[in-house]
């Protein structure tokens, strides 16, 4: 197999999977390599293997899906086609520029990146796979944002709450409000209700009705609508209390968290005065959507187009080599990363062992995603935070967790001491500036400032220790001089 | 929002040397109007450390000015050092080899004549100073006056308790000249600012700004890439250095230099910087140059091998060809002031450049003879890219 073209697949959710079992299929030897210690990605996140989950089934739709690709991968790792290394955190993928230049259009020269690696739960060891090409897979994480009481223990984000339904199962017996805008909150309140937990509240900051209206998007998708449908039936049946246009205001609690203020919201997004109800309850998932992983991407140097990294029709990146699927280049839910990572793989395939790709051999695919991008691109239009979101900030709410910076510090940062952007703000007041480099906080201090949200620069995906960058790439470096 | 504004003294230009500007010429009386494209401190200053350093430099004018720096800083302290996070940390230059540390001892003397307080450090004596150096170290000097900022909260308290006015979001796009020849103001995107005089504060793009008053000044970039830890307990206490450090400061070639200063700092992180390349604004992550980097300062401390670097930054240093600064009238173009070209040592000569232009403005006689700065002492200079 060493002979064949080497693909490197970095993320093993739907579209690193789907693009991974493709390849493989297709002449290519793939290393997939995931941080997680299961693949599966946001979307098929397994509950522990120790836990012996009954039925994970349940918690799953599209489990066929899921069980198809699984097994497909075992049978390509089985055959020496592909090489799954989990537990490998990539902090770095590294272009060689001091290669031949090679082939451009066949994904680049041989052995023209290195992934850099780190490890294991510490995230020590270093690891250098060599590749032909890369697939990003990253996905996406989720876009927070802040509220006076929004650090109680207690308070999640609707990822948090998921990955707890499916990761430990351990959970009823507590009563929940569903908070903040967009689809995925139907999953995560449908989900709690049938794991046992009394959702006391869905509280939707936009008017899904509105959504209803782009009857063209909609009719495209009639699986999207059933789902939908399904979701609502649930709901229903778990007695789920529906509040659209409405926001929390506030989580309170001493220890943790114990209740929540919600309140309606008038159509310039603000609060209505005196609609503000308290609910009782010990667990709040709040969620307002995803943003994409373009750490890798951005400092590779692809192009981005906006907050996500710009692919052409077979999913390949402006930088010659590497290719890109799923949620890093837009958000769309797990069907469409499948259908990205299914044509990135046909496509890196065909390219990496010098054939011209044939777009028919993907039609299928391709329709799906066109089809799911509209229908995206019209959910986005409907679900969105409270336009006045920031008001709720009050200036003791902390905004960065890791460097416990404040509403007020960030706005006197804006008004009185001249900044004027994230990243002024950030040196001004140190927000972003901690161990999350503002993935968390990014969203809300760009809100606070009143300017675009922009992808910042972060070179490095994962901290790494400075003894293994001290030697990074430093072996292929000596031998290809 | 095209309203005319007027005022004394225009300075273009929102980080750490147009905030000092704006400081001591408001402070000596002037009405003053501070314009930048950007935010404050969105230019090389935010992407520069904070070390006042007299160490790294040789006997000559640009150490009388970092020496004069040095004195302004401390009396800043006293109103806003807080604020900006100012440390009189003192720096430690530590040699690899015996003939290394010869080397250096003769360095420090002739500093010493020039007014340099400079310690010389035996082996034991440099252990006490830094417990967590590597060990096998033959010695050092140490350097009481090196000092510390955050440059982007300097730049920013400066200008707060200036008294200037602040107008971000603007780009100068004109510099406005009467029929006589002399400055009248600038042109801005958001309208006029009147003025008859025009401080060129703008970095790294001075350059282009002096082009708009139709003179030329070869401000260029020299690239540098800085490393942050985690943070950490204080593990280094002062600003260290191996001495390699001097000669790359001073090193007129483009290729790489990467001797790395450490420093700890009062938030935490442990700062490692800074590369030095001649490659124009290119701002694509270089592996090889952090990987220098990070070698560099796992030598000097082992310890930190174990610690993690979180994020790396890089900024464009303005350097002019001869090293120094352009401070000072433009007699080309009168009413056109420089202030730009500071290279990677802005932010300490930045107090001694703005009290200097104070001083030249009011009629006064400068602490410090600003000849070697003369912004016109580059004649028929060839019209060089990003070199
Ligand atoms: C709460 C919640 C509920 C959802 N419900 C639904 C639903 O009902 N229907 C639906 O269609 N979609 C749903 N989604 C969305 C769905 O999960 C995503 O669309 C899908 O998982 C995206 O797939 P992906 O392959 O693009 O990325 P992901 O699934 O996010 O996978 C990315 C993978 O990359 C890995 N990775 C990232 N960076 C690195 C790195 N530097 N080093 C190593 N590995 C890395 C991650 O560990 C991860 O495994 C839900 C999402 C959430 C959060
Ligand atoms: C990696 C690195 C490390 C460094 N470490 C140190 C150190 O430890 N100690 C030290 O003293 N120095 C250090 N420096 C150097 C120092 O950062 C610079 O010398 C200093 O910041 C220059 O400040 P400035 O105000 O001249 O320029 P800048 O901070 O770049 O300010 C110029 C401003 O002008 C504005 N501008 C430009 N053109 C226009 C226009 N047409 N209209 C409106 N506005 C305009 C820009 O937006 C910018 O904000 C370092 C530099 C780097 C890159």
């Amino acid at each position: 197999m060493t002979d064949r073209p080497h693909l490197a697949v970095i993320g093993a959710g739907p579209a690193g999977l789907a693009a991974t079992v493709t390849a493989a299929a297709h002449g290519v030897r793939v290393t997939l390599l995931d941080s997680a210690v299961q693949a599966g990605g946001q979307f098929y996140r397994q509950p522990a293997a120790e836990l012996h989950a009954g039925r994970p089934q349940a918690l799953h739709h599209q489990w066929r899906t899921w069980e198809r690709l699984r097994d497909a991968l075992a049978r390509h790792v089985a055959a020496g086609r592909a090489t799954y290394l989990t537990d490998h955190h990539v902090w770095f993928v590294e272009r060689r520029l001091n290669q031949q230049p090679g082939t451009a259009d066949r994904g680049g020269p041989r052995g023209a990146f290195t992934v850099h690696a780190l490890l294991g739960p510490e995230q020590e060891a270093p690891v250098e796979v060599t590749a032909d090409a890369v697939l990003l897979a990253t996905g996406g994480y989720e876009k927070v944002l802040p509220f006076p009481g929004w650090t109680l223990p207690g308070v999640l984000t609707a990822g948090g709450a998921q990955a707890m339904l499916k990761g430990t199962l351990a959970v009823s017996g507590r009563t929940a409000v569903v908070a903040g805008t967009g689809p995925l909150l139907l999953p995560v309140a449908t989900g709690l209700a049938a794991a046992g937990v009394e959702v006391a509240a869905l509280v939707e900051s936009a008017d899904p009705r509105a959504f209803l209206r782009r009857t063209r998007a909609l009719a495209a998708q009639p699986g999207k609508v059933a789902e939908g449908a399904q979701y609502a039936a649930q709901l229903l049946r778990h007695r789920v209390k529906l509040l659209t246009r409405h926001t929390v205001v506030e989580a309170h609690g001493d220890e943790r968290l114990e209740a929540v203020t919600v309140a309606a919201l008038d159509t310039d997004g603000r609060v209505r005065p005196g609609t503000e109800r308290r609910i009782a309850c010990d667990t709040l998932a709040v969620g307002h959507g995803m943003l994409p992983h373009t750490d890798l991407a951005e400092t590779l140097g692809c192009r981005l187009d906006g907050l996500h990294v710009q692919v052409d029709d077979e999913q390949r990146t402006d930088v010659p080599g590497i290719w890109a699927a799923g949620e890093t280049t837009g958000i769309g839910g797990a069907a469409l990363s499948l259908a990205e990572g299914h044509i990135a793989g046909r496509s890196a395939a065909a390219r990496l062992t010098g054939a011209e790709p044939d777009p028919r051999t993907w039609a299928t695919a391709a329709k799906s995603r066109t089809g799911l991008r509209e229908f995206f691109a019209a959910l986005d239009t409907v679900y969105a935070p409270p336009a006045r979101w920031t008001d709720l900030v009050t200036d003791d709410t902390v905004v960065c967790r890791c460097e416990e910076v404040t509403g007020g510090a960030i706005r006197e940062a804006v008004a009185r001491l001249g900044a004027g952007d994230v990243r002024t703000v950030k040196l001004l007041t140190r927000a972003a500036m901690g161990w999350c480099q503002g993935r968390m906080c990014g969203p809300a201090v760009a809100g606070l400032a009143g300017c675009e949200l922009t992808p910042s620069r972060r070179p490095f995906a994962r901290p790494v220790p400075l003894g293994v960058l001290a030697h990074a790439g430093e072996a292929e470096d000596d031998e290809h001089q | 929002m095209s309203k005319r504004l007027t005022c004394d003294v225009v300075v273009v230009g929102a980080g750490v040397v147009g905030a000092a500007c704006a400081f001591y010429a408001a402070r000596a009386g002037l009405d003053v109007v501070v314009v930048d494209r950007g935010p404050v401190s969105g230019g090389t200053t935010g992407a520069g450390e904070g070390n006042l350093l007299v160490s790294d430099k040789e006997p000559g004018p640009e150490l009388d000015l970092a020496l004069l720096s040095g004195r302004l800083w401390a009396q800043l302290a006293e109103e806003i050092g807080e604020f900006v996070e100012y440390e009189a940390k003192g720096g430690l230059v530590v040699a690899s080899t015996p003939g290394g540390l010869t080397a250096l001892g003769r360095f420090a003397e002739d500093q010493r004549a020039a007014g340099v307080v400079a310690e010389p450090v035996d082996g034991d004596s440099l252990y006490d100073l830094e417990p967590h150096l590597a060990p096998g170290l033959p010695g050092g000097v140490y350097y009481p006056q090196d000092c510390q900022v955050m440059p982007a909260l300097a730049a920013a308290h400066l200008l707060r308790v200036s008294g200037a006015r602040l107008l971000t979001g603007r780009t100068v796009t004109d510099v406005l000249l009467k029929r006589d020849g002399t400055v009248d103001g600038v042109r801005t995107s958001l309208g006029d600012i009147l003025a008859p005089t025009v401080i060129n504060a703008a970095g790294t793009w001075g350059g282009e700004l002096a082009a708009l008053a139709g003179v030329a000044l070869p401000v260029l970039p020299r690239r540098g890439f800085v490393l942050v830890t985690e943070p950490l307990p204080r593990l280094v206490r002062h600003k260290v250095y191996a001495a390699d450090y001097v000669a790359d400061v001073a090193s007129d070639s483009a290729a790489l230099q990467t001797s790395p200063v450490v420093e700890g700092t009062a938030a935490g992180p442990v700062l490692i910087g800074a590369s030095r390349e001649r490659v124009g604004f290119d701002r694509t992550f270089s592996l090889p140059v952090v990987r220098a980097l990070a070698a560099g300062a796992t030598k000097l401390f082992p310890f930190l091998s174990d610690v993690r670097a979180m994020r790396s930054y890089l900024g464009f240093r303005p350097y002019l060809p001869d090293h120094l600064p352009a401070i000072g009238p433009d007699p080309r173009v009168p009413g056109l002031v420089h202030a730009c070209g500071h290279e990677g040592a802005g932010i300490g000569l930045a107090t001694g450049t703005g009290h200097l232009i104070a001083q030249l403005l009011g009629g006064k006689t400068p602490d410090l003879d600003p000849a070697p700065f003369r912004p016109d002492r580059f004649p028929d200079f060839p019209d060089e890219e990003g070199a």
